[in-house]
């Protein structure tokens, strides 16, 4: 199916595709185009101008700092999940770009497209707020550097003004220590986690069967020292119009030992964290959600301490 | 609004103009002919449309074909050098993975691109590799039995490709 007609140009730097937006009323960016394409072949967006800044080598790239990753805003899904450097500073990262809708949607998919269009359940809205990592964003009047949890303003609505384009995402690195991937460990334990010392994290889904795209995802990141958390960080995507910290969780776990029960106790927490703004949809109703939210969030803290059972 | 653009496909140069809204997948249908790849759905989730573009494979009908430009595309019709057919496409032909045919140019064309980035796949590797095609008759045996076939025939260095 064909989209709406549309004017086209393409933007041969940063600076060009600022102007642009500027200058062209109802105009949109694109870059993988895998969010905006089934939008526009839906006919639920019709903008006037597109400005293709696909070409713009400059936003593409990964670079590893000490103590945080950038990533530039039209690298792909399919570039971070291969990325040793990734893998290395930031395996939770590496691992939920590989898990991103299908091996195509991977090839053409940018991160910065992705937290641009801003859907409630996005794997990176979900990732980049349980990092806590930040997105930098150009305009007219220069760069500045949004912190994640002022970034999303609601659902498909961010904090990115019209004449604005993400140019990167600043992700802190993490690294894991104490145990191996969640997925692979922990068969047959059903101790608590003495073996745990540094960061652990995890991320688990409820995908659509049919695209992949994620109905409801909960991640964590536990700080442990001795098999105790130290410190944690929740975040939960899909339930409300944003992706959300969880700060009742994150409080039920700090000081506690990494045991299954203390964390299914903590994951239980989740209802003072939500509100009663919660989508509901053809996927699956809002009491649906409220219900397997926490169970999510368990299963990210179970595979993080390698206490999983499959 | 009508945009120029050049790129090459399966090896040959074009330069066209075409609407800014011409997906990739009607160009290559529609102007050039190239009617191996197919479209099967109108959500980008069957992959019946699969190329490669600049050594990557991408859906053909969730990609604007001005996107394109200056690029390198090779579809099914590019994939057999020198008369001889692609191990891919040999090895389907040898194990039938397909009934009706229609989901098997984007099949084959992941499944090349599978086999560059993980020449030793397991069946579960393969079948991960193939989330973005849908295969509507054959249940997908035969299709996971050519991907491995294929493997194997090109690292033992059979088939030629
Ligand atoms: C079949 C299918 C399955 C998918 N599965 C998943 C999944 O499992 N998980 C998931 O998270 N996502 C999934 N997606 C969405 C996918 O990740 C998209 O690629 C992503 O959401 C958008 O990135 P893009 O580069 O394609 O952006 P585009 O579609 O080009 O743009 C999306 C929006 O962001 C704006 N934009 C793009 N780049 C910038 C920029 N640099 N600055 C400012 N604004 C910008 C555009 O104007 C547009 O409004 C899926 C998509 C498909 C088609
Ligand atoms: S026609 Fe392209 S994914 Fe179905
Ligand atoms: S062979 Fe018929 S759709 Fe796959």
């Amino acid at each position: 199916m064909y989209t709406p007609d549309f004017h086209y140009h393409k933007a041969g730097s940063v600076a060009e595709a600022i102007e642009m937006l500027g200058h062209h009323e109802d105009s949109r960016l694109l870059a993988g185009g895998h969010s905006l394409l089934p939008l526009m072949r839906l006919r639920l967006a019709r903008p006037a101008t597109l400005i293709d800044i696909g070409g713009l080598d400059e936003l593409r790239g990964i670079r590893v700092h000490e103590g945080h990753i950038h990533i530039g805003a039209l690298t792909t899904h399919g570039e971070i999940a291969r990325s040793h450097d990734v893998q290395h500073a930031n395996p939770l990262v590496a691992e939920v770009a590989g898990g991103i809708g299908d091996p195509q949607v991977r090839n053409r998919g940018t991160i910065g497209g992705n937290l641009a269009h801003a859907d409630p359940a996005s794997d990176w809205g979900t990732i980049i707020t349980v990092m806590d990592g930040s997105v930098e964003v150009q305009g007219p009047s220069g760069s500045r550097t949004i912190a994640i949890g002022d970034f999303f303003q609601g659902a498909f609505a961010t904090a990115v003004a019209d004449d604005e384009i993400v140019t990167g995402i600043r992700v802190p690195t993490l690294v894991r220590q104490g145990h191996g991937h969640g997925h692979d460990h922990g068969h047959g334990h059903d101790h608590g986690a003495e073996s745990i010392n540094g960061e652990v994290g995890e991320y688990a889904k409820m995908s659509h069967p049919a695209s992949f795209y994620p109905v409801i995802g909960g991640a964590v990141v536990i700080n442990a020292e001795g098999g105790r958390c130290v410190s944690a960080r929740v975040a939960v995507g899909g339930l409300v119009p944003t992706p959300r910290r969880a700060p009742s969780v994150e409080a039920a776990l700090a000081g506690q030992e990494l045991t299954a029960g203390n964390l299914e106790a903590a994951a239980n927490q989740l209802a003072n964290d939500l509100g009663d703004e919660i989508i509901g949809d053809i996927f699956a109703s809002a009491d649906y959600r409220r219900a397997i939210a926490p169970v999510e969030v368990k299963h990210a803290m179970l595979h993080a301490i390698g206490l999983a059972h499959h | 609004m009508k945009v120029p653009i050049k790129l090459t496909v399966n090896g040959r140069s074009h330069e066209s103009e075409v609407e800014a809204r011409t997906l990739l997948v009607h160009y290559l249908r529609d102007d050039l002919g190239l009617t191996g790849t197919k479209i099967g759905c109108d959500t980008s989730q069957c992959g019946a449309c699969v190329v490669r573009m600049n050594g990557s494979t991408v859906k053909s009908c969730t990609c604007l074909a001005v996107q394109a430009d200056g690029a390198e595309v090779t579809t099914i019709e590019g994939l057999a050098q020198d008369g001889n057919l692609h191990p891919v496409q040999e090895a389907f032909w040898d194990n039938h993975g397909l009934q009706c045919g229609y989901c098997t140019a984007g099949m084959i064309m992941t499944v090349a691109e599978l086999l560059e980035r993980n020449p030793n796949p397991s069946a579960e590797e393969v079948r991960a590799g193939l989330e973005g095609n849908i295969c509507r008759c054959t249940g997908y045996h035969n299709i996971v039995k050519a991907a491995l076939a294929a493997a194997e025939a090109i690292s033992s260095g059979a088939g030629g490709g």
